[in-house]
Order: C-alpha cells, then sequence, then structure tokens
C-alpha cells in the first residue's frame, strides 16, 4: 500500500469511529436526559403522566408520612404548589421536613409522583441549586434564611 | 507557626514564579546560557516557599489555631490529630495550596533530575511549569487566601464536614492531585516542543515516564474516590457519573491513551503531532476538573465554596492555558516532521485504534457532563444526563476497545500478522466463552451482556498471561530458557501485560457486581433475621455509643450461611455534636472477593430500624484491578530504557541503550 493509501486508511478510520461516537452520543442524549421541574411547572405545564422528571423543592412540614417498612410518602412544595412523592427505600441522611430535596422518578398522576431516588443535602448550609432557583421564582427563597446561599450535593438513595 | 510566614512564603512563591516563567523562556530564545541555567534554582525555590507555606497552614490546624478563619472553619479542637491534618485539604483554599504544593514538588523534580534534558528543552520546560505556577499562586493570593486571620478569634471552631472525617481524605486528594498535576509536565514538555518547533523520538522516551507516573496516580486516585464513595455514603454505590467524577475521568482516558501513543513515537517516530496534542489535551482536562468542581458551577460534595470572583479566576486560567496551548499548536503542529509509516494491521494500527477510541470516550464523557451546563446557560432549561447516558456511550465505546487489548502487543511494528494473533490467542479465546457460558448456565436467563463481559474479562486477562507467555517461549523452548526469558523480558512489557490484566479484572468486578448484586430494604427489630444474597443476617443488638467528635447507634448484625455461623458485622449512624449532622458509617465484611454491606436508616415509627443490605459479589475486583493497572504502570516506570533516558547527568543522552530484548 502507498503511503497516501495509508493515510485514507488511517483517517477514514478515524472519521468512521469519529462518525459512530457522535451518532451514540446523540442517540443517547435524545434518550436519557431527564428534565428538572418546579411544582409550580408541574401544575401549570400539565405534563404527561410517566414522563421521567427531577422535581425539587422543599419538603412540606407535617407531610412525611413513614409506614412500619419502608415505604415513605412526603410533599415537595415550592410555595405555589405542591406534589405528593411515593418513595421505597432509606431516605439520605439529612431528608427532614422544611429542608430542600430534589427527587427523581416518573410522574403516577397530575400532582403525584413515584421516586426512585432521593437527593438532599450533604451539609446543613447546602441547598440544592435548582431548589433555589424554584423557591426565588416563586418568592419564597430569602437569601441567608435556610443557611445560607446555596450550593447542593447529594446524598441519595442510587440504585 | 506565624500564619503571616504562610502568607508571605506564598508572596514569594508567586514573585519566584514570575521569574521562572520568564528568565528561562528568555534565556531559550536568545541562547543566553546563565538565563537558561537559573530555571532549576528558580523551580526549586518556588517548591520550597509553596512547601513552606503549605507546612504553616497545616501547623495552624494542627495546633487549631482559630485566629486563622480556615481553621476556624473547618477544623475543632476535639478533631483526632489525623483529621486536623488532612482537614488541611478538606476545603476550597488549602485543597488548592495542596494543588500548588503538588505542582512545585513536580517542577522541582524536574529540576533535579532533568539534568541531561538538552538544556533548551529543559528551560523552555521549566518555563511553562513556571507560568502555571504563577496562575495558581496568584488565584489561591488573590482569591482564595488560606490564612486570612479572624479578630477577635473565637474559641471553637466549626468542624470539619463530617462526610471528610475519613482516612479517605488523607489518601484520595493527594494522589488525585499528583495524578491532575503530574500530566502539567507533560503539558511542559508538549508546550516547549511547540515553542522550539522540534521534537523526536527522545522527546517522547523523556515525557513517557511522567504521563506514566501521572496515570498510575491518577489510576489509584480515581478507584480510591471510588471506594471512599462506598463506604461512606451508604449507599453501596462506586460510580455515580457524577460530573465530579467525570472531570477526573476525562484525564484519565486521555492520558491512557497519552502512555499507548507515546510508545509509538518512541519506538517508530510516528504520530507526534497526535502524542503532544494529547499530551496538551490531557492536562487541559485536568485543568477542566479543576475548574468545574473547584468554581462552584457543579453542585456537589466536592465544591466546597461558591464565590463567583473564583469561577471567573479559574475561567481566566483556563481559556489563557487551553486557549493559549492549543493556539500554539495550531501554529507549530504542521512544522513538525512526520515520520515513521505503517501499514493498518500493526501494532501502531491496533494503538491508533486504542487512541481513538478512548479520545472518543473522553469526549462522549465530556458532552454528557457539560450538556448541562451550556444549554442551562443558553436556554435556562434544567436537564439531567445521569448514568443511562454514559454507560450506554462509554460502555459502547470501550468495548472494542477492550476486546482488541489482547490483539495489540500480539501485532508486530509496522506490518502485523492478524490470522497469526488470533491464532495465538485461540486458547485464550476459547476459555472466555467457557467462563461466558459458565456466566450464562449459572445466572439462567438474563441479560445477554453479563456473560459477553465475563467471558470478555477472560480473554482479556488470559490474553495478557498469553502475551508474556509468547514472549518468553513456554512451550517452545525448555522451560529453564523460557524462564530465564521471561525474567528478562522489559519491564515495560511485563508493566504492559500486568496492567492489561488489571483492566480485565476490573471489568470482571464491574460486570459481576452489577449484575449480581442483591439488594434488601427492610425494617428490622432486634433479634429479627432477614436473607440477603445467600447469608441470613441477625439484628443482635443495638448499642450506643461515644467518639472523640460524635455520638453513635452502632447496630451489631450475626451473619450465619446455612446455619452456621461465619462472624458479625457492626454498621452504624452517626451523630457529629458541632453540626448536628448525622453521617451514614456502612458495615462491611468481605469474604474472598465479594463484600457483604450493611448501612442503618432512621427509626421507624414501629420501634424498628430500616436496615439496608447488599450482597455484592466480586466487588473488590474493582479496585484491585485499578491497583493492578497501576502496579502496571509501576512497573513500565521502572524499564531500564526509561531510567536510562532520564535521571543521571553525567551521562549525556546516551542514544536509546536499548536492551537487546526489546520488542
Amino acid at each position: 500500500m502507498t503511503r497516501k493509501g495509508r493515510r485514507l486508511v488511517l483517517i477514514s478510520s478515524a472519521l468512521g469511529v469519529l462518525a459512530i461516537a457522535a451518532g451514540l452520543v446523540l442517540f443517547a442524549l435524545n434518550d436519557t436526559i431527564v428534565f428538572f421541574r418546579s411544582p409550580s411547572e408541574i401544575a401549570t405545564e400539565h405534563t404527561a403522566p410517566g414522563t421521567r422528571l427531577r422535581i425539587g423543592g422543599l419538603v412540606k412540614d407535617g407531610s412525611v408520612v413513614k409506614s412500619d417498612n419502608v415505604h415513605v410518602r412526603f410533599a415537595i412544595t415550592d410555595g405555589g404548589a405542591e406534589v405528593e412523592v411515593a418513595y421505597v427505600g432509606i431516605l439520605p441522611d439529612l431528608f427532614r421536613e422544611g429542608q430542600g430535596v430534589i427527587a427523581e422518578g416518573r410522574l403516577t398522576g397530575p400532582m403525584s409522583f413515584a421516586a426512585d431516588s432521593v437527593l438532599a443535602k450533604h451539609d446543613e448550609k447546602y441547598m440544592p441549586r435548582e431548589v433555589v432557583d424554584a423557591l426565588k421564582k416563586q418568592g419564597v427563597w430569602q437569601e441567608g434564611a435556610n443557611g445560607a446561599p446555596v450550593k447542593a450535593s447529594q446524598g441519595s438513595s442510587v440504585q | 507557626m506565624n500564619p503571616e510566614i504562610g502568607h508571605y512564603a506564598l508572596v514569594l512563591a508567586l514573585a519566584v514564579a514570575l521569574l521562572q516563567t520568564v528568565l528561562p523562556i528568555w534565556g531559550a530564545r536568545t541562547n543566553d546560557d546563565a538565563l537558561m541555567r537559573v530555571g532549576p534554582s528558580l523551580a526549586l525555590a518556588f517548591c520550597g516557599f509553596v512547601a513552606l507555606s503549605f507546612a504553616v497552614l497545616v501547623t495552624a490546624y494542627v495546633q487549631s489555631d482559630f485566629s486563622v478563619l480556615n481553621v476556624v472553619e473547618n477544623s475543632h479542637s476535639m478533631k483526632p490529630l489525623l483529621f486536623k491534618i488532612t482537614g488541611t485539604w478538606g476545603n476550597h483554599e488549602g485543597s488548592m495550596l495542596l494543588w500548588a504544593l503538588v505542582l512545585a514538588i513536580f517542577g522541582g523534580t524536574v529540576a533535579l533530575f532533568g539534568g541531561n534534558l538538552p538544556a533548551r528543552l529543559k528551560a523552555n520546560v521549566l518555563g511553562v511549569q513556571g507560568s502555571i505556577g504563577v496562575a495558581f499562586t496568584a488565584f489561591l493570593l488573590l482569591t482564595s487566601n488560606p490564612f486570612t486571620r479572624v479578630i477577635p478569634a473565637p474559641a471553637e471552631g466549626h468542624d470539619l464536614n463530617p462526610v471528610l472525617q475519613d482516612i479517605g481524605l488523607a489518601i484520595h486528594p493527594p494522589l488525585l492531585y499528583l495524578g491532575y498535576v503530574g500530566f502539567s509536565v507533560t503539558f511542559s514538555f508538549a508546550v516547549a516542543a511547540l515553542i522550539d518547533g522540534r521534537i523526536d523520538a527522545a522527546w517522547a522516551r523523556w515525557v513517557r515516564p511522567w504521563a506514566l507516573g501521572a496515570w498510575g496516580f491518577l489510576t489509584l486516585g480515581i478507584a480510591m474516590g471510588s471506594y471512599w464513595a462506598y463506604y461512606e455514603l451508604g449507599w453501596g454505590g462506586w460510580w455515580f457519573w457524577d460530573p465530579v467524577e467525570n472531570a477526573s475521568l476525562m484525564p484519565w482516558l486521555a492520558g491512557t491513551a497519552l502512555i499507548h501513543s507515546a510508545v509509538v513515537m518512541e519506538k517508530r517516530d510516528a504520530l507526534k503531532v497526535w502524542t503532544v496534542l494529547l499530551a496538551v489535551l490531557a492536562f487541559s482536562l485536568s485543568l477542566l476538573g479543576t475548574f468545574l468542581v473547584r468554581s462552584g458551577v457543579l453542585t456537589s460534595v466536592h465544591a466546597f465554596a461558591t464565590d463567583p470572583t473564583r469561577g471567573v479566576f479559574i475561567l481566566a486560567i483556563l481559556i489563557f492555558f487551553i486557549g493559549g496551548s492549543l493556539t500554539l499548536f495550531a501554529a507549530r503542529a504542521g512544522s513538525l516532521r512526520q515520520g515513521g509509516i505503517f501499514a493498518p494491521i500493526s501494532r501502531e494500527g491496533a494503538l491508533v485504534l486504542n487512541n481513538l477510541l478512548l479520545t472518543a470516550a473522553a469526549a462522549a464523557v465530556f458532552v454528557g457532563t457539560l450538556y448541562p451546563l451550556a444549554l442551562e446557560a443558553v436556554t435556562g432549561e434544567k436537564i439531567t444526563v445521569g448514568p443511562p447516558y454514559f454507560n450506554l456511550t462509554v460502555g459502547a465505546l470501550m468495548l472494542p476497545v477492550t476486546f482488541a487489548m489482547p490483539f495489540g502487543p500480539l501485532l508486530a511494528w509496522k506490518r502485523g500478522d492478524l490470522a497469526g494473533a488470533a491464532q495465538r490467542l485461540m486458547l485464550a479465546f476459547f476459555l472466555g466463552l467457557v467462563a461466558a457460558g459458565v456466566a450464562a448456565y449459572a445466572q439462567g436467563g438474563g441479560p445477554a451482556l453479563t456473560p459477553i463481559g465475563i467471558g470478555l474479562a477472560a480473554f482479556v486477562v488470559l490474553g495478557a498471561v498469553v502475551d508474556v507467555a509468547e514472549r518468553a517461549g513456554i512451550g517452545r523452548v525448555p522451560a529453564a530458557t523460557a524462564f530465564a526469558r521471561f525474567r528478562g523480558l522489559p519491564r515495560a512489557a511485563h508493566g504492559a501485560a500486568l496492567a492489561h490484566a488489571g483492566v480485565g479484572i476490573c471489568l470482571l468486578g464491574i460486570v459481576a457486581e452489577t449484575s449480581w448484586n442483591s439488594e434488601t430494604i427492610i425494617g428490622a427489630k432486634v433479634g429479627d433475621r432477614f436473607p440477603v444474597g445467600g447469608y441470613e443476617l441477625t439484628l443482635a443488638r443495638l448499642e450506643p455509643r461515644t467518639g472523640p467528635n460524635y455520638r453513635e447507634l452502632v447496630g451489631v448484625f450475626d451473619i450465619s450461611r446455612g446455619g452456621a455461623s461465619v462472624g458479625s458485622i457492626e454498621s452504624s449512624k452517626r451523630l457529629f455534636t458541632a453540626r448536628n449532622m448525622p453521617t451514614t458509617e456502612a458495615g462491611i465484611r468481605t469474604f474472598g472477593f465479594s463484600q457483604l454491606y450493611v448501612s442503618l436508616g432512621d427509626e421507624l415509627p414501629g420501634g424498628g430500624l430500616a436496615i439496608r443490605a447488599y450482597w455484592k459479589p466480586l466487588v473488590t475486583l474493582i479496585w484491585i484491578g485499578a491497583i493492578i493497572m497501576a502496579l502496571g504502570g509501576v512497573f513500565s516506570l521502572s524499564d531500564r530504557r526509561l531510567r536510562v533516558g532520564a535521571p543521571k547527568p553525567a551521562r549525556k543522552a546516551v542514544p536509546a541503550a536499548k536492551p537487546v530484548a526489546a520488542e
């Protein structure tokens, strides 16, 4: 094979790999990204049940119900609307009423949600950034009120 | 020691770094020997000042000097000594100072051991290292001064985040930084070569040990981080595709490509431009990782504090180094002479394939990590790119790399014999098929990917054995000769085989754990018994205990298998009093390579305790595999060829004193 021919093989295989990788990335992105919604957005947008979402807000005071094994129900609120969440599993260490939380899972009804993972804060100072933005939109957020502004982190049951 | 001494030392370090950036490069341009020769002294002085500064901060932590803001925010007088020391880098300012320290140590090492580098190359390398030093010391002094005082000094500190109060903090960040910053040396070499417009096989021989060392440390750092997350967070996961993990995986993938392409360059004088580009990319991705983690654009446990000026500063550093080096690359790459032609089926060809797929995987991780940030910046839409994306893209790209791995070393340089290589791998392939068959039979039904993964892992490990056996001539020559040949193989050959076997072992652990782990979530009271993956756990008792700075509730579980007791396991829930913050301390017990993992949840209304228990088959192989990979790197590093290339100043660059048996 000539030098030119070899270079051609090299370049075409490089382009081939690149094309495959780009295709994979686009396909996977299309299929697997999860959108974040606040309770108010869910209330106004009428998202179809079954859609995979992350929702975030504060755990509503007095809403946490634990049955005697590990089924938990609680409500996430952003001051404008609230979503009922059902979850099976162990909650993160810093999951508390009145604190910021993010749940990932599927909508089961207009305002109900089955979570398969729940993320809370790692540290009492932190608040998930998405949650802060959602609360700011609803005018509930006070700078410095929930422990200084912002910065989240996860703590969760990732299965 | 007085904290101001540390601050002052840092200012001096910045001044020295400025000189180190300007003088040697200027000397190299004007051919001024004297100017070029100040490089090493300045690099050592920089190292000394940063080390002094770091030592002062550590002392402030050890002595609980609460007049220093950083100590107040991250320490507590009751904290055990080890965590006082490691707490030094368990926060933004301290960890950036550690970054600078590692950088300074690497620069000092180049100065000390680079005796036989050509003077111009050495001057340029130290100059580029100096410029990185300027950027990071200026960043520390202007936005993240760890020595800020508080007046009046409070009586007690706020304590360190309890999640970080662990031996992992002593090991993971330093190893990771040795890896990240290690690539700064290969970066400096690449930029120096571009400044000079000259590059040859000898360049690759100088660069390869640095790339190997950085890669080995990064491998260990990532593995340690993974194990730490596994036992500390209490969810039993070892890899979450968290952006921060991705930030360390990207330079690892680029670095893996680099250590392979540097071989081609050294042996065959080919792929020069590509190798330089990879050296630039590996460090650029390390910087990007630092930016993502430290600037606060990502929200994770690693982001200690958010301050917009810091983000902007790091972004400026990022743009300067990545933009600058890539511009230089674009301007100069054309002038680097290409050499060494090869057929597509050859060792070089195999390494090119490896490089293509590894960089494509790095690009896929890059897109998945940054796409949500870009989308939010542009449209305001918040999305998450989760594990399914990464599993699909990285999995699909790594599968062919892994399958091709045993073939590569069996192909000859220039023109390889694929059929011959396949023939020699027949037995390994057959045994891989058997392993896949056994796995398929054992799991009965289930996803086909599992037996494929198990078979592939076995094929890779056996392929590495075949590689070494073939080189030693086992089976073809008398045993004694074969053994002698085996011992006489270049260390790099042993290293490569070992690292490849490590990949197979790691893969085996990943596949087995992912496919066959079993989870039990249950509410239990004292005396309750429940099954987990072939074992039975009994919650024997719950006992409250008190530690130095926490209280804990310990659950003691008896483990039995088939009615016979096989030991016990302790798992606890801790409450750190200073921050009033709970943590979960998982109880882990290892059986062979598998582990039983128990973590405690909240107390339940009925009086029981939520308990999460896992059986994790072969899970430890994931980290053992990574350690074996790094060990392969160490073996390669000890290769005579590389040592001859590097340290002794007396011997002036013995041109490639290759061992006779070199491949």
